[in-house]
């Protein structure tokens, strides 16, 4: 419970919970109200942020093969560390709105097809040079070059032109988009002088921490940048990150004091951590799910009454029960929770094995259904594999496991076969999250999901301007995915990651673990 | 007499130079017969017909095998040894420094691991049979048997999670302090230590042994050496050969096989490295660490024998 009191303390200084809001829910944990207002100021003087020291955080997910090039960030070590020493024109914050970065403020024309961005004068790089709007657009063209091998270059493609005017960059559309401002916060996306075009690889930016050291792998290391432009960001001297892909060695270094933050903590393990004193489990519900895919244009899957038939097929409860041990929600087979600002409920599917053997009978399908899956699709999938055989074997439904090895998954089994397991860390926007996944030319559209009434609501929602009308739109697309996509969502996971005893200055963000990648420069080591 | 190890040592290393040429060829040609080539590897998903016979092109894959093995070895014989495909960098210097790790790793675990053995050999032969011997062979077979990330997970929630004495993660970097760096190799060295240690421990133990049931070394005790004496002077000079078979072996193992221990301890090493680059399949940088790996474990071979052949005059005069 203390855990919990110092938790919603933190959320209160960091202005995400109301001072009502925290005296109601101290008083359900049964706290007087005297004695929960001197745990908010205590809370209050603990959150004045400390300067100075090392904050090193132990992560998963780096290797000898990357580099600083934004253009190929893929991993939580590029992207967090990126994210200490780089800015974006904005930002997202922990409740889905936009915040002003290296843009002060934007806004479109009335069809949202030009959108201008103004940016932050004065703000330097760390070769001390000022950042321009030249650098903005140079940024942009890197991103957005039809050979470029960014992995920003998906987003980038809906624009038509970019200009320099004044202290304004402009952004030309090929077709209007409601949701532009939401993709500059893409990690790709850091603004480097002369966009990166001379050294892709140099790590210069604008954000708080200059980068010292780059081991590739093993090591990444930044000091506090003198200059830099705010001061709610970048409390400790010196920032490092360690490469820690074993999860036994990545707990042990946080225990023996080590590191301060590590991420991708196993569910499993949640429980045991908790009793360490001193270590806090910071999880938060965000946008990633786990997925079984079946592809919609390869049989036996092109028929819908087998795809309703696995969806009635599968107990989701039991799944996020045995698989994340609670540490998530049920999903309802599209790819869209809570966690989006336009979300609304589609009726909960529920494990139904008497639906399930209807839909069966009725899809004509015999003999067993072949499922693919493997370790890597994602943390606990072959057991989720397992239980989804089970719980489809009582309603008549031969699923028969395939485990597939890690090494290739992604380039032999994932979009190839027509049956397996995948997962998604979620989109800031349903425009994004449909078009990446669901969009029948999406390059990812795993499912081979094609509907020529969700594509075309998908063009109008991004045009339309009205939240309470794109809403309107996003419910029915959830809707039509949800009865004939091919795409099982069984549970949303959260992401976990865990600080060591004098860590303060966490905010949960559900935008992506480890703070929303902003760990480094959002905490700071108390006393 | 010294001519004659020359030329013998000579010969050794001429077969080792041999033996590793055809160990280029076989590591070139098992890269070869990978179904795709580097240039499908780096173009991946995207690759048009037009973008492969380009990069073919540019990475000289339109010639012949023989060829471009040629060019590859030049290089190799040069310190050329490519580059990554993964991130377009010179090999042999991002190579250099990890090797360094791996061999400063190696070298501190048999500075610990090789006289360590011996000794406890030494004094396992000397109270052979007696409780001391089966203590010594015990433990040492125990900590064989063990799986290393076992040892490693063991030393690890006891030293560094349980009493904090030693960093639990070993991540070293240039210009480390000398002590701070012994300091964050001291786990992976132990558990290294412990892992090698029987077999060396037992070799020793068994050459000596199979030397103390020989008629001079009864005389020796008829003589009335003491048993320490006997071991010493007449049995140990007669079981070195083995011996030091047996220890390059380890060192060997030390440098290439470490993989796990380097994952568990976060070393920068070769071990890692290789790893880290077969998941992404960047062959130029496989087939470099594959060289690497194969020339220690010749060269080492050969020290090995050149020894054998200093320590045994019977091998100077083959019949």
């Amino acid at each position: 419970m203390t855990n919990e009191i110092h938790r919603l303390g933190q959320q209160v200084v960091s202005g995400i919970l109301s001072r009502r809001d925290f005296l109601g829910r101290a008083a359900a944990l049964g706290l007087s109200a005297p004695f929960a207002n001197s745990l908010l100021s205590n809370a209050a003087r603990a959150a004045q942020p400390v300067k100075g020291g090392t904050l090193k955080a132990g992560l998963q997910g780096g290797a000898a093969t990357d580099t600083l090039d934004t253009a190929h960030f893929s991993t939580s070590v590029d992207i967090t560390f990126g994210r200490a020493w780089g800015e974006q024109l904005v930002q997202i914050d922990p409740k889905g709105g936009l915040q002003p970065a290296l843009a002060e403020e934007w806004g479109s024309s009335k069809d949202a097809k030009v959108w201008t961005f103004k940016i932050r004068k004065g703000v330097h790089f760390h070769d001390g040079k000022e950042m321009t709007p030249a650098d903005v657009l140079a940024t942009m063209e890197r991103h957005s070059d039809k050979n470029s091998k960014s992995g920003a270059l998906g987003i980038m493609q809906g624009i038509d032109k970019i200009a320099v005017d004044g202290q304004n960059v402009v952004f030309t559309l090929k077709d209007p988009n409601a949701d532009l401002p939401f993709l500059m916060d893409d990690y790709h996306l850091i603004i480097q002088p002369n966009g990166g075009k001379d050294n892709p690889a140099a790590g210069i930016g604008t954000g708080p921490y200059k980068v010292t050291t780059n081991e590739p792998g093993v090591r990444l290391g930044g000091e506090k940048f003198a200059g830099y432009w705010r001061d709610d960001r970048g409390f400790a001297d010196q920032v490092e990150v360690i490469v820690i892909n074993d999860a036994t060695a990545r707990m042990s270094a946080l225990q023996s004091g080590q590191v301060h933050i590590v991420n991708f903590v196993q569910p499993k393990l949640v429980d045991l951590i908790k009793r360490v004193p001193g270590m806090t489990i910071r999880n938060v519900s965000g946008r990633g799910h786990y997925v079984f895919v079946a592809r919609c244009k390869t049989a036996p899957f092109d028929n819908n009454d087998l795809r309703l038939a696995l969806k009635f097929a599968i107990d989701r409860d039991e799944m996020l029960d045995k698989v994340l041990r609670g540490y998530g929600t049920v999903g309802n087979d599209f790819p869209i929770n809570a966690a989006y600002p336009l979300f609304t409920e589609v009726e909960q599917r529920k494990y139904d094995p008497d639906k399930a053997k209807f839909h069966y009978k009725k899809s004509g399908h015999d003999g067993p259904v072949l499922l693919r899956t493997s370790d890597v699709a994602f943390p606990g999938a072959v057991d989720a594999a397992q239980l989804f055989q089970q719980s489809a074997a009582k309603a008549g439904i031969q699923l028969e496991i395939k485990r597939e090895p890690g090494d290739g998954y992604w380039s032999e089994v994932w979009q190839k076969q027509p049956f397996c397991a995948s997962y998604w860390g979620g989109r800031p926007t349903q425009d994004q999250m449909y078009s990446v996944g669901y969009y029948s030319k999406a390059d990812w559209n795993e499912s081979q999901f094609v509907n020529d009434k969700f594509d075309k609501m998908l063009f109008q929602a991004r045009a339309e301007l009205d939240p309470e009308k794109r809403k309107k739109i996003y419910a029915d697309m959830g809707t039509i995915v949800n009865q004939e996509g091919g795409t099982i969502v069984p549970m949303f996971n959260q992401f976990i990651d865990a600080t060591g005893a004098k860590v303060e200055g966490w905010i949960d963000d559900p935008n992506y673990e480890l703070s929303g990648y902003y760990a480094l420069s959002r905490c700071w080591i108390a006393g | 007499m010294s001519s004659s190890i020359a030329k013998l040592g000579a010969q050794r290393i001429a077969l080792g130079i041999m033996l590793l040429l055809a160990v280029s060829v076989l590591i070139f040609a098992g890269t070869q017969i990978l179904p795709g080539d580097v240039a499908q590897a780096i173009l991946g998903q995207s690759a048009t017909p037009e973008s492969l016979a380009n990069l073919r092109e540019q990475l000289g894959l339109n010639q012949p095998a023989y060829v471009r093995y040629f060019h590859w070895l030049g290089g190799v014989l040069t310190g050329d040894l490519g580059t990554s495909m993964t991130s377009g960098q010179g090999i042999s210097s991002a190579i250099k420094g990890r090797l360094w790790n791996t061999l400063f790793l190696a070298f501190w675990a048999a500075t610990v691991a090789v006289p360590l053995a011996i000794i406890l050999g030494l004094i396992a032969v000397r109270y052979r049979n007696g409780w001391v011997d089966k203590l010594i062979s015990g433990l040492a077979l125990a900590s064989t048997s063990f799986p290393e990330f076992f040892i490693g997970y063991v030393l690890v929630y006891f030293f560094a999670v349980k009493w904090q004495i030693f960093p639990g993660i070993s991540t070293v970097y240039d210009g480390m302090p000398f002590l701070e760096r012994m300091q964050a190799i001291a786990m992976p060295v132990t558990a290294l230590t412990l892992v090698v240690l029987a077999h060396m421990m037992r070799m020793t133990r068994a050459a000596i042994l199979n030397v103390m049931q020989s008629a001079y070394v009864e005389t020796a005790e008829l003589k009335g050496l003491s048993a320490f004496a006997v071991i010493r002077r007449h049995a140990f000079p007669n079981a070195i050969a083995p011996i030091i078979n047996v220890v390059m072996l380890n060192l060997a193992y030390l440098i290439v096989g470490v993989v796990v221990v380097e994952v568990i301890f976060v070393y920068p090493g070769m071990g890692q490295y290789l790893v880290d680059h077969v998941t992404k399949r960047d062959v130029p940088v496989v087939q470099a660490v594959g060289l690497i790996f194969a020339a220690v474990y010749i060269s080492l071979n050969i020290i090995a024998d050149i020894a054998a052949i200093v320590a045994n005059p019977r091998l100077r005069h083959p019949k």
